[in-house]
């Protein structure tokens, strides 16, 4: 909560609607006005006012993005391979795949870990989400979804439910039951709905709040009880790929990525767009943050991962390398931060030394795209989902 | 001349996105360099002989070479470019991967390169496919064949210009000498197994999903369209970097790993590891994160007389990612608990903090106690904290607390489900509801008494 950048919420009736929620701190020609979000929506769905057109409002954003890049500049004074120059090399790896978890009859689109470290669900684009036990490779539970390219799928804190997204536009929550005769896919209550596909889904603190990103370019905040929309955050212009909560137990921000080439960061209580950086040439695949909360790193079909700092608000390290040209398509750190694991759509996996900003390792053994990669919540291992039908744990 | 395609490619074929084909595009041209490319030597076929043939072993090392790479990296690379199809195999030309032998490959003619604009269409398949049976009956392979009996419905309506088409392509070939028309049929063929691959083999080409934002997409102008987004972001962006408040405190992190000898559960725990307890000294935040740690805080804010701060805490957080539905009740619940004057478990917060909580709860949300959570959290890591960490019962905690043994990678035994967990903590709950004390004065024997013994009991948690 106190580790990370504060953004003082104003919290009070809205200028416009005056009903009370937390406020978006917006500024039209200097004027501080206080407008909740979905007045600011509103307002964003105008048209064109007088004396307004398409030509000088295109021109008074650029502008003002390029007084941000100076300001931007400004406060830039070394760099990070720089200042890492005095850091220990890391020393070689030996990761080694331990386990091959197949079952799944098509591609695996995502997984993610349970908090106790040892169990993980995998979803694919037959629509199978399964719950597997990382050490003894058994399956324990498998659900069938009503769609196909379940492209999302997430463990809740507490371990007893999963939530699983993909093509029919909406995230539903399953809650476990050891009870084998059960149909699991028959309890799912369904929580997000959007207007186009889920790319992406996670609990935020607790069983009870989802956050989702979905290709219509919204993210959404949802109570899972009720269904209801607690918030929704616009800006993104293109479809959002990807999402990440920041990794503080009181975190209230969270960062997405899109196909506009912008990584978002967002204020979970006014729905606000704290900060947006705008480095990458092509869709941003996969955003994660850094396990401090201060920076997060980004994969990208332009096949570089960058780095950025939240506090100095601009990119820090560019990963990048001759002979790798085929896209990043997802990313995660290790639990000190000091590796980033990127898998690429050239079958491979690379291991990056986050602060001198070279390769450290490369590990084969997927035979089709790498769609997922996940470090355990205790940092022992690593797993893999691919689109050759297995998932991969490495240590 | 080929017809546009005006049905949807339906195999999800097209490609708006690949970026990579015109880096790949760019080794490629290095490749064919005459000086420094890859060496290629001709190769005989029983009469005619096929120029610039090159051979796997020669592409990897070029490779490794070109990018400072090791072989294995080198090989995967040029698989891909194969998978993709700017070098074709003349031998085994359904597998696309580099061999790391003598086997021999050739570089894809432009004409044939894959191209990120335009659709591969399946008009130009079906001419493909006809012009082969036309060539010799009985040729195509099963899946061809499925293929071409699908298009054969699906474009009856043009089939005439098709097999027109194949005749002209097929009477064009034959006019050709002997060494072109060899190439350009491997070409053709290497086209084809790229762009339509036999089923069980995985593609290079293989997309997945569409997004719904297409890059190459000519820019919509118009009157109604502006990005006001953008606009009020930039602004904002602009002011708000010089105003935001930035609170930064050093993150330590350290290697950690929990043995699983020792941890059964979650929590579940009655001695954590040294190095468990040890984590809890790096900052705050890692103290409230771990139960055992918050655990022992809260004890030791008990014995303090301080215990309202991390409760109301709590409560806060329960707040924030609780359900909806009871949210208004547990604002004020909290409200009368811990904010109201006279309340049974007052907090201390300054005025000014008081005052906005106050005013916010009229119409209660879920984020309406930040100030006041910020306010408590930031009183107890300053102050009650580091009075923990430096109090004899945190010293004891540390030297109770247990090195864990080198653990045995052996036993695969299966961990008890956290629905399991959970339901024994109800269960667990639902015995100190029921069992609980009231009074304080008994919870500070009941502690003393403990503290005596050396046990810790789990407390009795606040309402989640």
């Amino acid at each position: 909560m106190c580790d990370q950048t504060f953004v003082a919420a104003t919290f009070g009736p809205c200028d416009n609607c005056t009903t009370a929620s937390p406020l978006m701190n917006i500024y039209i020609k200097n004027e501080a006005i206080n407008y909740c979000s979905f007045c600011v929506e509103v307002m964003a769905c105008q048209g064109l006012q007088k004396g307004e057109s398409l030509a000088n409002l295109k021109r008074e954003c650029e502008s003002l993005k390029k007084k941000l890049e100076e300001e931007r500049g400004k406060l830039n004074d070394v760099e990070l391979h720089q200042v890492a120059e005095k850091v220990e090399v890391v020393g070689a790896l030996s990761i080694k795949t331990r386990r091959v978890l197949k079952g799944h009859g098509n591609k695996v689109l995502c997984m993610d870990w349970c908090k106790d470290k040892r169990r993980l669900v995998s979803s694919s684009q037959d629509g199978k989400v399964i719950v597997w036990d990382g050490f003894t490779l058994n399956k324990e539970h498998g659900m069938t979804m009503p769609t196909t390219w379940v492209m999302a799928c997430a463990y809740a804190p507490s371990g007893c439910a999963v939530a699983c997204g993909g093509l029919d536009n909406k995230c539903s929550v399953i809650p476990l039951s050891l009870d084998s005769n059960e149909n699991l896919a028959a309890k799912k209550k369904t929580v997000a709905m959007h207007t186009n596909y889920i790319s992406g889904c996670t609990f935020t603190n607790s069983d009870m709040q989802l956050l989702s990103s979905s290709g219509d370019g919204t993210c959404a905040l949802w109570d899972v009880e009720s269904g209801q929309l607690l918030q929704s955050f616009h800006g993104h212009t293109a479809d959002v790929l990807s999402l990440d909560l920041a990794p503080s137990e009181t975190g209230n921000t969270f960062v997405s990525g899109g196909c506009d080439k912008k990584a978002n960061v967002w204020d979970m209580r006014s729905g606000q767009n704290i900060q947006s950086f705008e480095c990458h040439e092509s869709d941003i695949n996969c955003v994660k943050y850094y396990p401090s909360g201060d920076a997060f790193a980004s994969a990208s079909d332009d096949a570089t991962c960058r780095f950025f700092d939240l506090r100095a608000d601009r990119e820090v390290a560019v990963f990048q390398k001759d002979s790798i040209i085929f896209g990043a398509s997802t990313v995660d750190f290790s639990l000190s931060g000091r590796l980033l694991f990127a898998g690429y759509n050239d079958y491979t996996m690379n291991v990056w030394d986050v602060l001198k900003g070279n390769r450290v390792s490369i590990l084969f053994g997927h035979e089709n795209r790498i769609s997922r990669v996940r470090v355990s919540p205790d940092g022992t291992a690593l797993c893999s989902a691919s689109w050759d039908n297995t998932l991969r744990i490495w240590a | 001349m080929t017809i546009r395609n005006a049905i949807r490619d339906h195999g999800q074929r097209y490609r708006p996105r690949m970026v990579c084909l015109k880096k790949a595009e760019k080794v490629l041209l290095e490749m064919q360099d005459p000086r420094t490319g890859v060496k290629s030597q001709p190769q005989r076929l029983v009469i005619t002989t096929i120029p610039h043939a090159i051979t796997g072993e020669d592409i990897i090392a070029w490779l490794a070479d070109r990018f400072q790479v090791d072989p294995q990296e080198a090989r995967s690379f040029g698989s891909m470019l194969v998978a993709l199809g700017y070098i074709y195999p003349l031998q085994d030309h359904k597998r696309l991967v580099i061999k790391p032998d003598a086997s021999l490959y050739r570089f894809q003619t432009p004409y044939f390169w894959p191209t990120q604009q335009w659709p591969v269409e399946d008009t130009d398949y079906a001419i493909y496919l006809a012009k082969r049976n036309i060539r010799k009956k009985g040729i195509l392979e099963l899946h061809e064949q499925e293929q071409y009996n699908r298009l054969h419905k699906w474009m009856n309506h043009k089939w005439d210009f098709i097999v027109m088409q194949a005749k002209e392509q097929y009477r064009a070939a034959k006019e050709r000498k002997k060494p072109d028309r060899v190439v350009f049929e491997c070409q053709e063929r290497a086209y084809w197994v790229v762009h339509r691959p036999p089923p069980g083999t995985v593609s290079g080409m293989d997309y997945g999903l569409e997004r719904r934002i297409d890059p190459n997409a000519d820019e919509v102008t118009g009157e109604a369209l502006r990005d006001p987004y953008e606009h009020n972001s930039s602004q904002s962006a602009l002011v708000s970097q010089r105003s935001v408040v930035h609170v930064v405190s050093g993150r330590r992190f350290k290697y950690l790993a929990d043995f699983d000898d020792f941890l059964p559960g979650f929590n579940s725990v009655d001695v954590p590891t040294k190095m468990r307890v040890e984590r809890w000294t790096f900052s705050f935040g890692e103290l409230l994160s771990d139960p055992i740690g918050r655990d022992g805080f809260r004890l030791f804010l008990k014995k303090e007389f301080s215990s309202e701060n991390l409760a109301f805490w709590e409560s806060c957080e329960d707040l924030k990612w609780g359900a909806a539905a009871t949210m208004k009740e547990k604002a004020q619940q909290i409200y009368k608990t811990f904010l109201a004057r006279g309340a049974p478990r007052w907090i201390n917060i300054d005025g000014k903090t008081m005052e906005i909580t106050v005013s916010g709860l009229r119409h209660p949300h879920r984020y309406v106690l930040d100030a006041a959570q910020t306010h408590i959290y930031m009183l107890m890591k300053k102050d009650k904290y580091g009075r923990y960490i430096k109090s004899p019962v945190f010293k004891d905690t540390m030297k109770k607390a247990i090195a864990p043994e080198e653990h045995k990678f052996t036993n695969r035994r299966p961990s008890l489900s956290p629905i399991i967990l959970r339901q024994q903590e109800e269960e667990q709950r639902a015995k100190m509801a029921a069992s609980a004390p009231v009074d304080i004065t008994q919870v500070m024997s009941k502690l003393s008494q403990q503290g005596k013994e050396g046990k810790e009991v789990p407390p009795r948690r606040p309402s989640k």
